[in-house]
């Protein structure tokens, strides 16, 4: 019974819920059972966020159990290193190529990790390293960086671009599907 | 097709689907959704409540005139709500009447992590414990059956996890009920001691027909496995369980309260051993301990937090030990290994733009004690701002702050203040402003109205004027209000103007009444017209005073000797009104 595991990591408002429900939309769509664990309410402002994704055959637990994430998709460089724990030995860890520090870091209390992506890959992690943001302006919006990280994680996917397209059609408001496609586009390039 | 739905969004379809025609709510994580959902139903006459109070009682009534209707709260909530509804178990019901307890085990946005299965017991009403969306749709369904066959309320508890997760549900139509003509039944719905006496032995009796019910119910079901272990369980322990250690026999208990004496008997029996995997307290375990089984719960499984997979796997691991002395110890959950623990925490911040963070500013500037309450105003607690003294329970600043200054007189209350949101001091702040008056407590309370309920994602409310559809029908005046129950002194301010805001505090501060300062500002999230370009910080005039990190601002930075600002800077300003040096400006500006 093989489940297959993806954690959404970053940093509260940085849409990282969108992206898990894009994501979902295509894995239902492709016939499996899938579970999805969310974070809502204070975490939400500012704080370190994750959606769990999980599907197969059948799948009971919605949390993703330690060292078993095929792909973990951080938005933000600290994010990628707090939930390494949770990626399977040689997995993808796809990282958006942004900093933000968070407020121990600002006040002095705690020293922002300049080396995250050595000790990602030092770990053994197959890291790649995605400029989401400047992706996001190309595309006509600097907003939709988590459609490129979304783009970028379906290129470690099974499900073919037609699925990914019609998903986000689903998904996202009507007026930002041009925007959205291309920042797709632009990450799975 | 099924359709991926959180639990929330699978309650409200659920109770859409079992005709409900009445959904009420405070909002409150991990329960908020379910009632925006129900919103979404024509047929569904939804709104938010003041408190979770008003909340069932709007319920109950909808019940007594013969609907359906869910009420959905936190867990806390249910504190307030306990008043109606320990009394609606005796009236029991005439529609269904259905109470959601979203529980929150370790406490991911509450105060603190009570488990609603025993404030269930305590008011002898059944709990249905969903264990994914899928059941949370159909147990919301069978929940109001059963709320009319037994006449009495039923909760419905769920955890964050089943609340906010989602997974798929197979859908169906909509049951259309007429409404029975209304009959008076005094007996049954006016509780004076007379007609209430009979009425509770109508629950005890209710209690045990239940007890029978909990049998036969395919809500409690067993799984049979490997005998020489067998463990009852249900809730999000279940697919822990299924997911770790899916060869054990399972004993799944849909019906948690009251519990199936006999099954669970008959189950104990047939397995070698008998383990309880129960998330928070020891519920059932307790129960089945006083049926003198033998049967291992808390020695391995932890009392406080959420379970995860991995410790229930650890738990049943690990080797027997029945030993009293054992009782209190928790297993730890996992260890990440030593890369993750260097990453510096992420607690959650005032967002960019926050009208909050000013006045905190001021408050810790000013050196005062601070009364705060809940909302996201309690981060004003963290460092850098670090400026409330206590967070109790929705409304609960304004009632500490009497009693800090009865206690120490008022040459402390002369440096002590209270600080409420305006969804709060609506919710139970009102009652607080009252013995403040009533009592000659001349306390200065600062009402911080961001013109929306912004911790649980911006929902309307009194204040705002607007309902859960969006219609606007009334704003209560903060204003009105105050002076209504008596406050004389009643100030508004806007929290950016700082000067002013200082001054205004220190002149109530020193009134030998009770004074209100109502600080208003748009909540930055939903001021969008306000967002400007980022500022930027002029090197050659910044002197390095650092007095804007004061500020606790995310979009502002130290890298490498010099402040920053962010992409992420909404243009509040602020920083720019703190800046001695006039170091701070817009980004074309030179």
């Amino acid at each position: 019974m093989t489940v297959n595991n993806i954690l959404i990591v970053g940093v509260g408002g940085q849409g990282t819920i969108l992206a898990s429900r894009v994501l979902a939309a295509v894995i239902v769509q492709a016939g499996y059972e899938v579970k999805v664990s969310e974070i809502h309410g204070m975490a939400q402002r500012g704080g370190s966020v994750v959606t769990q994704v999980r599907w197969g055959e059948r799948v009971f637990s919605p949390l993703v159990p330690l060292g078993a994430a095929g792909v973990v998709l951080a938005f933000e460089k600290l994010e990628a290193l707090r939930w390494l724990p949770w990626l399977r030995p040689g997995g993808q860890m796809l990282v958006n190529d942004q900093r933000i520090d968070p407020m121990p870091v600002l006040t002095g209390a705690a020293v922002y990790p300049e080396d995250a992506l050595a000790r990602l890959s030092a770990a053994g992690a197959a890291v790649t390293l995605c400029d989401g943001y400047a992706l996001a302006l190309r595309a006509g919006n600097a907003k939709a960086v988590n459609m490129v990280l979304l783009g970028l994680l379906s290129r470690h996917l099974e499900f073919p671009l037609s699925a990914w397209e019609s998903a986000l059609r689903r998904t996202a408001p009507e007026k930002y599907l041009a925007v959205n496609l291309a920042a797709f586009a632009l990450g799975r390039d | 097709m099924k359709q991926l739905m959180t639990g929330n969004e699978a309650i409200a379809r659920g109770a859409w689907e079992a005709g409900v025609l009445v959904c009420t709510a405070y909002p409150g994580t991990p329960s908020t959704e379910i009632t925006e959902n129900a919103a979404r139903y024509e047929q569904i006459y939804a709104e938010w409540s003041p408190n979770e109070k008003v909340a069932l009682e709007v319920g109950l009534g909808a019940s007594i005139a013969g609907g359906r209707a869910l009420v959905a709260m936190k867990h806390v909530g249910v504190n307030v709500a306990a008043d109606p509804l320990f009394t609606a178990a005796y009236t029991g019901v005439t529609g269904g009447l259905v109470l959601v307890s979203a529980d929150d085990p370790g406490m991911h946005s509450s105060q603190n992590e009570q488990d609603n299965r025993h404030l269930a017991r305590a008011a002898k009403i059944p709990v249905l414990e969903p264990a994914d969306s899928q059941e949370a749709k159909d147990f919301t369904k069978y929940a109001f059956a059963l709320s009319e066959e037994y006449d009495t309320p039923v909760m419905l508890r769920i955890t964050t996890r089943v609340a906010h997760s989602q997974s798929l549900v197979e859908l169906g139509e909509r049951e259309e009920r007429t409404l029975a003509p209304y009959v008076k039944n005094s007996h049954k719905y006016v509780m004076i001691p007379a007609y209430a006496r009979p009425r509770h032995t109508a629950v005890e009796a209710r209690l045990t027909a239940l007890g029978h019910l909990a049998e036969t119910t395919p809500l409690n079901r067993v799984e049979w496995g490997d005998r020489s272990i067998g463990v009852v369980t249900g809730g999000i322990a279940y697919q822990y369980l299924k997911e770790v250690r899916p060869e054990v026999s399972v004993l799944k208990l849909g019906l948690s309260y009251p519990l199936p004496r006999q099954k669970i008997t008959e189950f104990a029996r047939s397995v070698t051993r008998l383990y309880v995997a129960e998330e928070l307290e020891d519920f059932w375990e307790s129960q089945l301990r006083a049926w003198g089984l033998d049967v291992c719960g808390k020695e391995i499984f932890p009392r406080t937090g959420e379970l995860q997979p991995e410790i229930v796997a650890a738990a049943l691991a690990a080797p027997l030990g029945h030993s009293p002395a054992s009782l209190e110890h928790s297993p730890t959950p996992p260890t990440p290994p030593a890369a993750a623990l260097e990453a510096p925490a992420r607690p959650p911040v005032l967002c960019p733009g926050c009208p909050h963070r000013a006045l905190f500013y001021v408050l810790r500037k000013m050196r005062l004690v601070v009364a705060g309450d809940i909302g996201c105003y309690t981060l004003g607690c963290l460092e850098p701002l670090d400026s409330v003294d206590t967070t109790i329970c929705m409304g609960a600043s304004i009632g500490t702050a009497i009693g800090m200054e009865k206690t120490r007189g008022r040459e402390f209350g002369r440096r002590l203040v209270a600080v409420i949101g305006d969804s709060t001091f609506i919710h139970s702040g009102v009652t607080g402003l009252i013995d403040a008056v009533y009592n000659n407590a001349p306390i200065t309370l600062l009402i911080l109205d961001n013109r929306t309920t912004g911790m649980t994602g911006h929902q309307d409310n009194p204040v705002t004027g607007r309902t859960l559809q969006g219609e606007a029908y009334r704003e209560i005046d903060l204003t009105r209000l105050c002076r209504a129950v008596g406050v004389d002194r009643v100030t508004t301010v806007d929290p950016f103007d700082l000067k002013l805001l200082e001054q205004t505090i220190r002149a109530e501060l020193a009134a030998e009444e009770p004074s209100v300062i109502i600080t208003r500002r748009k909540c930055a999230l939903i001021d969008r017209e306000a967002v400007r370009p980022p500022l930027r910080v002029e090197r050659d005039k910044c002197t390095q005073c650092l007095r804007c990190m004061r500020l606790g601002c995310p979009c502002l930075a130290l890298r490498e000797g010099e402040t920053v600002i962010d992409a992420q800077c909404t243009g509040c300003g602020l920083c720019a009104r703190v800046c001695a040096a006039g170091a701070i400006g817009e980004a074309g500006e030179q």
